[in-house]
């Protein structure tokens, strides 16, 4: 058995924008795509904690959707412990693949049924996967797994309303627990929390991990939580994976301009008064990405071969990079 | 010390509920001094948001300023008529809200938005608002400003919007920004240019800002002074690098710890257990004592009032100077 548990190969995710096709015609529109997610590769070995970063709409949470199977990839392979789950019909194949996961979403209120008793919602997974059998037997299993993240077993009478929301969250990590996974997808898991809440759910999240072995892919929009919980760390950008290494490595040399500047765009508690490149422009849309590298509006570095060729990653120091600049070796010292 | 432009004293509001009176704020006392940046830092609930509120007269009834005086340049603004209010919100206390989606009107062009805000604090004419709608854009920097003036919200991105927002706030030149969480429904990279945008502006225009925000960093930033609050109260008020170096409320102190930070990386983040008190069931006493660390006898029966010698304050048994001859 290899130690990667789960690999993406170029995966690929388009969704279909285009007007309806009477306007089509008639008005002579093109049909068009957002490119949410445009050829992504990675490796997550057994018991690490891969996270992706990066801003609203680069596709992050696509790839936690397509990874857990609540979307097909357009093109690519997903391989989970040597077995197929690129599609429905793979998937279903290979059932064994797909009990392994399970996703933590990011709003603990959308996400847990209100009329819905909490025992009720972690029994979910147990029934369905049919891990156990016999009420008193479920009822034991949720008390276990309310209990394990830090609730009482006689919450479980409880309705989601009378909690607060970091108890729900805890509700959910419980959720995602009963269905025995190795391998958990936290979608932005404490974006929705305040910082003394999110704490407590990032030590319970790392607990949980060294106590059950579990692999996480975690995708989050804040560097610092990252930094926190991740072995290694991808940086992402309209679709693309710009950058990714451990975590080490991506926050002590980060390489591409992009990591730069979202590393430079944290406010600083220490307020070192260090001088930070000013910030400039915002996001372009992904159904009309700029050509060559999405980043080159951007980039301080930009030079005419990145408007006209999309980079290809290459591995560099530690890390691998898609950027021209890196490529070239004509890249600035970071923080001196 | 020159006069404050805000004062804030004792500021209690209250909303009266079936269920019996719920304090949001209490004995909250302030102030801002002209040109100063005074950050509001706490976390859902801490009674942060409902204080701006209270001091722009936007209070959603039944809640009710139940005790205490605002004084905005001197003068008392808390018990001020609705039309009296109204003149003075925009005209001398601007204010810049969380979503900049709802705070613009979607049917409304911005240059619509912005002459009509313009011309009810002034006496331009229309085509003088418009340039001076015009050169706001372009203040807040939005590219293009000639031709998105006449563009409608929604096709403006995020942080343009929020940009539009500033430009209605500066409209009338106040003396007093109210900003609630300016830059929370902002990526990072955007928030970076409003943070620096507001510190400019104000810098510039030489207003005063209150920064309503939950962001320990965005305060560190952008402020002079740091307000905590828990609870709706203040727990530690102080220069922002006094409060985040030597922080001396234990809850300001797990705060600065729970923050996971870049560099010094800790296996386990500092944890608060439990969480802020509903408004229904504030305990009694200091109301952080079932959370502390430090709990001692005292504090579960006796409400510390903010001690200190008006620089650095906090609310706090453990930080009780023992006046001599008293004991």
């Amino acid at each position: 058995m290899s130690d990667t548990l789960l690999q993406l190969d170029n995966i690929v995710r388009h969704f279909d924008v285009s007007p309806p096709w009477l306007n089509r015609v008639t008005e002579g529109l093109p049909k068009a795509f957002v490119k949410a997610v445009d050829g992504v590769s990675f490796e997550i070995g057994r018991g690490e904690t891969f996270s992706l970063v990066g801003e609203s709409g680069c596709g992050k949470s696509t790839v936690a959707r397509l990874v857990v199977g609540l979307y097909n990839p357009s093109a690519g392979t997903i391989t989970f412990d040597g077995m197929d789950v690129s599609s429905a019909s793979a998937r279903s194949r290979n059932a064994g693949a797909q009990r392994r996961m399970q996703m933590i979403f990011q709003d603990p209120y959308a996400s847990l049924n209100p009329r819905w008793r909490v025992s009720d919602i972690v029994a979910e997974p147990i029934r369905h996967l049919k891990l156990a059998s016999g009420k008193e037997e479920i009822q034991r299993r949720v008390g276990e797994h309310l209990t394990q993240v830090g609730l009482s077993p006689k919450d479980g009478e409880k309705y989601p309303h009378e909690f607060s929301g970091g108890q729900r969250q805890r509700i959910s990590i419980a959720r995602a627990l009963a269905g025995q996974p190795e391998f958990l997808v936290c979608d932005e898991p404490t974006s929705a929390l305040d910082v003394s809440v999110q704490a407590q759910i990032l030590n319970l999240m790392k607990d949980l991990q060294q106590e059950l072995g579990l692999t996480y892919l975690f995708i989050s929009h804040d560097l610092a939580v990252v930094y926190h919980v991740s072995t290694k760390v991808g940086v992402m950008y309209l679709g693309r994976l710009v950058e990714w290494a451990d975590t080490e490595i991506l926050f002590t040399q980060p390489r591409h301009p992009y990591t730069r500047m979202l590393l430079d765009a944290i406010p600083d508690l220490e307020m070192s008064g260090r001088a930070r490149t000013p910030v400039a422009g915002e996001v372009p849309s992904p159904i009309d990405p700029p050509p060559g590298c999405p980043f080159h509006p951007r980039c301080p570095l930009a030079t005419d071969r990145c408007k006209s060729e999309m980079p290809k990653p290459v591995a560099d120091g530690g890390a691998m990079v898609a950027c021209h600049a890196v490529e070239e070796d004509r890249l600035p010292a970071w923080r001196g | 010390m020159a006069d404050p432009v805000l004062e804030v004293k004792n500021l209690r509001v209250e909303f009266p509920t079936r269920r019996g009176t719920l304090v949001a704020v209490d004995d909250i006392s302030l102030s801002i001094a002209p040109g100063e940046v005074l950050g509001v830092v706490g976390e859902s609930g801490a009674g942060k948001s409902m204080t701006g509120a209270a001091i722009i007269g936007l209070i959603e009834p039944p809640g009710r300023i139940a005790e205490g005086q605002i004084l905005l340049n001197g003068r008392r603004i808390d018990n001020l008529s609705y039309e009296e209010m109204r003149k003075i919100r925009g005209q001398e206390i601007g204010a810049i809200f969380q979503d900049p989606l709802t705070s613009l009107n979607p049917l409304y062009k911005v240059s619509e938005q912005l002459i009509e805000t313009i011309q009810t604090h002034s006496s331009l004419t229309e085509k003088q608002a418009r340039t001076r709608a015009l050169d706001l854009l372009k203040e807040v920097g939005i590219p293009a400003a000639e031709e998105r003036l006449d563009h409608y919200p929604h096709q403006f991105s995020g942080g343009m919007r929020q940009r539009v927002v500033i430009a209605l706030a500066l409209c009338a030149e106040p003396k007093l920004i109210i900003a609630d969480e300016p830059t929370t429904a902002l990526d990072v990279s955007i928030q970076a240019q409003i943070i620096s945008l507001i510190k400019r502006l104000c810098a510039e225009h030489g207003a005063s800002v209150m920064l309503v925000t939950h962001d320990m960093g965005v305060i560190a930033e952008t402020a002079d002074r740091v307000a905590v609050m828990y609870a709706g109260r203040i727990a530690e008020i102080g220069p922002v690098q006094d409060v985040i170096k030597r922080a001396k409320h234990p809850y300001t102190e797990g705060l600065m710890g729970a923050i996971p930070s870049i560099g010094g990386r800790a296996e386990k983040l500092t944890q608060i257990d439990g969480s802020m008190p509903r408004l229904t069931d504030i305990p009694d006493g200091c109301a952080f004592h079932p959370r502390c660390p430090k709990v001692m006898f005292k504090c579960h029966t006796l409400r510390p009032d903010l001690m200190g010698e008006g620089l650095h304050d906090v609310s706090c048994w453990l930080h009780e100077k023992v006046e001599e001859g008293v004991v």
